[in-house]
C-alpha cells in the first residue's frame, strides 16, 4: 500500500517564517526587533485563554460573528451543478472580513502598549476596519492609500475620517496598494519606537502573514461546523478571492487537510491574462521579494515591479500571500483568473437572482463559483467566500454604467 | 589586501576619515550618471556608494525615490549600470565601489550570476537594503565566491547580541545607521552612537561609515571622534542633482564643492 507523505499544515510557517521558499523577514534591519517583539508576543499569548476569549467575544458582540452560511438556492439552480453557499462575511461589522485581523491585531498593539497604529489600505475595507478598532481603543490612527484608490473609493476615505483616522493619499508609483504599502513601512521604520503596524493581508514580513491567517481562520472553522450540520458532510469545493489573499487563506487553511475538498484562489484578470493588464501573480507573475516576503511577483525582464490593473481596488495588487504561493506549488489549491467583466457579471448575477450585492473584489469569487458549478453534481457543494458587501462600489459600478450618482 | 582595506590603512595613517557619497545610476541619465561619478571622485571621494533603481525603494524617502523614478523613466538596466561601473573602474583602479541595492534586483538576475557581474565590472561592496542579517546567507556565500563584501548594516537600537553577530562577520566596513527610518537629509542623524562605535571598535570589527542623515560638514567630526571610519551622504549628493538636473555645468560644480567640503572636514 502507497501512502502519500502527509504535510502538517499547522506547523507551517517554520520558525524562521518560510513556507519552503516563499516568506521569511526581508526588511531593513532597524525592523528586526518590532518584529521580533511581535512574534515573541504573539506566540505567547496566541493560546492564552485570556487572549482568546477576548478576541472570540469581540468577534461575537462587536463584529457579530459567526456570520451566516447561506445556501444560494436560486443562483445554484441558474448555474445548473453543485450547490453554491457563501460565507458571508459581507454581513460582519463593517462589511467585509478585514475586521476579524484588524480586532485580533489591535488586542496584540495593546499588550505592546503602542498608541499609535497605521495601516495600508487599497478598496478601503481594511483601513476602515482599522479606523474601526482605533477608535473604539482610542489610538491615533494613520491609513495610508493610493492616490488613485481614495478617488475610486471615495466613499470608505470619508468613513475613514469620520471614523478619526489621517488618510494620507500616496502619490509615487502606480497611487495602488502597492505604493501604500511601501509608505506604510517607511513611516513603521520611521516611527517603530510608538507605532503598531496592523498590517491588511497575508503578506509582509513573518510573523504577519501567520498571524493574519490565524485571525482570519475564524472564517474556515466557522464554514465547516456549518456545513457538517447543514449538509451532513463536508463541501467539495472552495472559492476565494486572492489579492493579498487573507479571506482566501481564513476559509481555506481550517480545510486543508482534508484532501476531498478542493479548493480554488480567483486572481484578478484584469483585462485578461494574456493581455499582462491583471494583478494575477500566481498565473502570471515569478517568485520575487517584495514587501519583507518572497513570493509570486508580477514584474518586468529586470526584477522592476510592474502596474497591476483591476476593477477592483482590493485585488489591484503585484504580489500575493507567500503561503498562498507555497499552496500553488505544492498543488493543494488551484490558482486561477477572473476578468473585469466576468467579475462584473457576477455581482450583477448576484445582486439581481439573490439580492446581495458582493463586493467586486468578492464578485470575483462568485463569476468563477458559476464556472465551476456546471461541472459538477447536484448533491456536491460549493461555499464561496463572500468577502466583502459591494456598497462601497457602487460609484465604480454606476461609472461603468455611464451614470452619475 | 582589498581596496576598503587599503583606503582605511591609508586614512588612518594620515588621520582622517572617508567621505563616501552616494548616487544612483542612471539618474539623470546614464552617460551623465558617469561624469557624475567622475567628478565626485576627482573632488576627494573616498569611496563610491551607488545604487540601482528599483520600482519600490522601501528603505529610502523622497530624495532617493525620485531619484531611482528619474533612472527608471529611461529605462535604466541592470545590464546598464554594470556598465557605468565597468567604465569607472577603468579609469579610476582604486577607489573602493560599493552597491545599494534592494533584493528583488539581485534575485531576478539568479544569485550567482549577479554577484559574478558585479565581481567582473569591478565592484568592492554589496549591500542589501532589505535583506537582514538572518536572511543573509546565500547572498553572503554568492558574494564571498566572488571576492565581494557582503555589508552588514548596524541599526541604532541594535543590542549586544546583534553587534556581536556584526563584529564577528562583516568585512569591508559596516553600514552604520545614523538614525532609525528611511534615507534622507531632511532629518539629521540624531542617535548617540559612541557606544555601539565603542563597542564594534572593542570587538575589533571592521571599520564604520554612519549613513542616514548625513548632510552637512559639520557634523562630521563628532562621528569620526567616537570611533567611526567614515561617513556616508546619499540625499544630499542626490539633492544637488536633482536640483541642477536641466543645467549640468552648475551641477558638476555644485557637486565637487559639497565633496571637497564634506571631504574637508574629514581631516582631524
Amino acid at each position: 500500500m502507497s501512502t502519500k507523505p502527509t504535510i502538517d499544515y499547522s506547523a507551517m510557517p517554520d520558525e524562521s517564517g518560510h513556507f519552503g521558499i516563499f516568506g521569511g523577514r526581508f526588511v531593513s534591519e532597524t525592523l528586526m526587533y518590532a518584529l521580533d517583539e511581535l512574534q515573541e508576543i504573539y506566540t505567547r499569548v496566541k493560546n492564552d485563554p485570556d487572549f482568546v476569549a477576548e478576541f472570540d467575544k469581540d468577534l461575537a458582540y462587536y463584529v457579530g460573528r459567526p456570520s451566516p452560511l447561506y445556501h444560494a438556492e436560486r443562483l445554484s439552480r441558474e448555474c445548473g451543478g453543485a450547490q453554491i453557499y457563501l460565507k458571508r462575511e459581507d454581513l460582519n461589522h463593517t462589511g467585509a472580513h478585514k475586521v476579524n485581523n484588524t480586532i485580533g491585531q489591535a488586542l496584540l498593539a495593546k499588550y505592546t502598549g503602542k498608541k499609535r497604529v497605521i495601516a495600508e489600505t487599497g478598496a478601503g475595507q481594511h483601513g476602515v476596519a482599522t479606523a474601526t478598532v482605533a477608535a473604539r481603543l482610542g489610538l491615533e490612527c494613520v491609513v495610508y492609500m493610493g492616490a488613485e484608490d481614495v478617488q475610486r473609493q471615495a466613499l470608505n476615505v470619508y468613513r475613514m475620517k469620520l471614523l478619526g483616522a489621517t488618510v494620507v493619499p500616496v502619490t509615487s508609483g502606480s497611487k495602488t496598494l502597492k505604493d501604500a504599502m511601501n509608505e506604510a513601512m517607511r513611516d513603521w521604520v520611521t516611527n517603530v519606537d510608538n507605532t503598531f503596524y496592523i498590517i491588511g493581508t497575508v503578506a509582509g514580513p513573518h510573523p504577519y502573514p501567520q498571524l493574519v491567517r490565524d485571525f482570519q481562520c475564524v472564517i474556515g472553522r466557522e464554514a465547516r461546523q456549518q456545513c457538517l450540520a447543514q449538509t451532513g458532510r463536508l463541501p467539495d469545493a472552495l472559492v476565494a478571492c486572492v489579492g493579498g489573499g487573507s479571506n482566501a487563506i481564513g476559509l481555506f487553511h481550517p480545510f486543508l487537510s482534508d484532501d476531498s475538498v478542493s479548493m480554488f484562489g480567483v486572481e484578478a484578470g484584469g483585462y485578461g491574462v494574456e493581455t499582462g493588464k491583471h494583478a494575477a501573480p500566481l498565473n502570471d507573475g515569478i517568485p520575487g521579494i517584495l514587501h519583507g516576503n518572497r513570493t509570486y511577483l508580477m514584474e518586468d525582464e529586470n526584477g522592476q515591479i510592474i502596474e497591476t490593473h483591476s476593477v477592483s481596488a482590493g485585488l489591484d495588487y503585484p504580489g500575493v500571500g507567500p503561503e498562498h504561493s507555497w499552496l500553488k506549488d505544492i498543488g493543494r489549491v488551484k490558482y486561477v483568473a477572473i476578468n473585469d467583466d466576468e467579475a462584473m457579471n457576477g455581482f450583477r448575477r448576484l445582486t439581481k437572482v439573490e439580492g446581495i450585492m458582493p463586493a467586486l473584489e468578492s464578485s470575483h469569487a462568485i463569476a468563477y463559483a458559476e464556472k465551476l458549478a456546471p461541472q459538477m453534481d447536484k448533491d456536491e457543494t460549493i461555499i464561496v467566500n463572500l468577502s466583502g458587501r459591494g456598497d462601497k462600489d457602487i460609484l465604480t459600478v454606476a461609472k461603468i454604467d455611464g451614470i452619475e450618482v | 589586501m582589498t581596496r576598503y582595506g587599503l583606503l582605511f590603512e591609508n586614512l588612518k595613517r594620515k588621520q582622517e576619515g572617508a567621505f563616501v557619497p552616494f548616487v544612483m545610476l542612471g539618474d539623470p541619465g546614464i552617460e551623465q550618471s558617469f561624469e557624475i561619478i567622475c567628478t565626485l571622485i576627482d573632488a576627494g571621494a573616498d569611496a563610491l556608494e551607488l545604487g540601482f533603481p528599483f520600482s519600490d525603494p522601501i528603505a529610502d524617502g523622497p530624495t532617493i525615490q525620485k531619484s531611482a523614478l528619474r533612472a527608471l523613466k529611461h529605462n535604466t538596466t541592470p545590464d546598464q549600470c554594470f556598465e557605468i561601473i565597468a567604465k569607472v573602474r577603468a579609469r579610476y583602479s582604486e577607489i573602493p565601489i560599493g552597491l545599494l541595492l534592494y533584493s528583488n534586483l539581485v534575485m531576478k538576475r539568479g544569485l550567482a550570476e549577479f554577484y559574478q557581474a558585479a565581481h567582473m565590472s569591478g565592484v568592492d561592496s554589496v549591500l542589501l537594503a532589505d535583506v537582514p542579517f538572518r536572511e543573509s546567507e546565500p547572498f553572503r556565500e554568492q558574494a564571498k565566491k566572488n571576492k565581494i563584501d557582503h555589508i552588514l548594516i548596524a541599526a541604532p537600537n541594535a543590542d549586544e547580541k546583534a553587534l556581536a553577530n556584526i563584529a564577528s562577520s562583516a568585512t569591508g566596513y559596516i553600514y552604520m545607521l545614523g538614525r532609525a527610518g528611511v534615507t534622507g537629509a531632511e532629518n539629521q542623524a540624531d542617535c548617540d552612537l559612541s557606544n555601539t562605535l565603542g563597542e564594534l571598535l572593542q570587538k575589533k570589527a571592521t571599520p564604520s561609515l554612519i549613513g542616514f542623515g548625513i548632510s552637512r560638514p559639520e557634523q562630521i567630526k563628532n562621528y569620526l571622534l567616537a570611533g567611526a571610519a567614515g561617513v556616508i551622504a546619499g540625499s544630499a549628493t542626490v539633492n544637488i542633482i536633482e536640483k541642477h538636473e536641466t543645467n549640468a555645468e552648475v551641477m558638476h560644480r555644485e557637486l565637487a564643492l559639497f565633496c571637497q567640503a564634506m571631504k574637508a572636514a574629514t581631516k582631524l
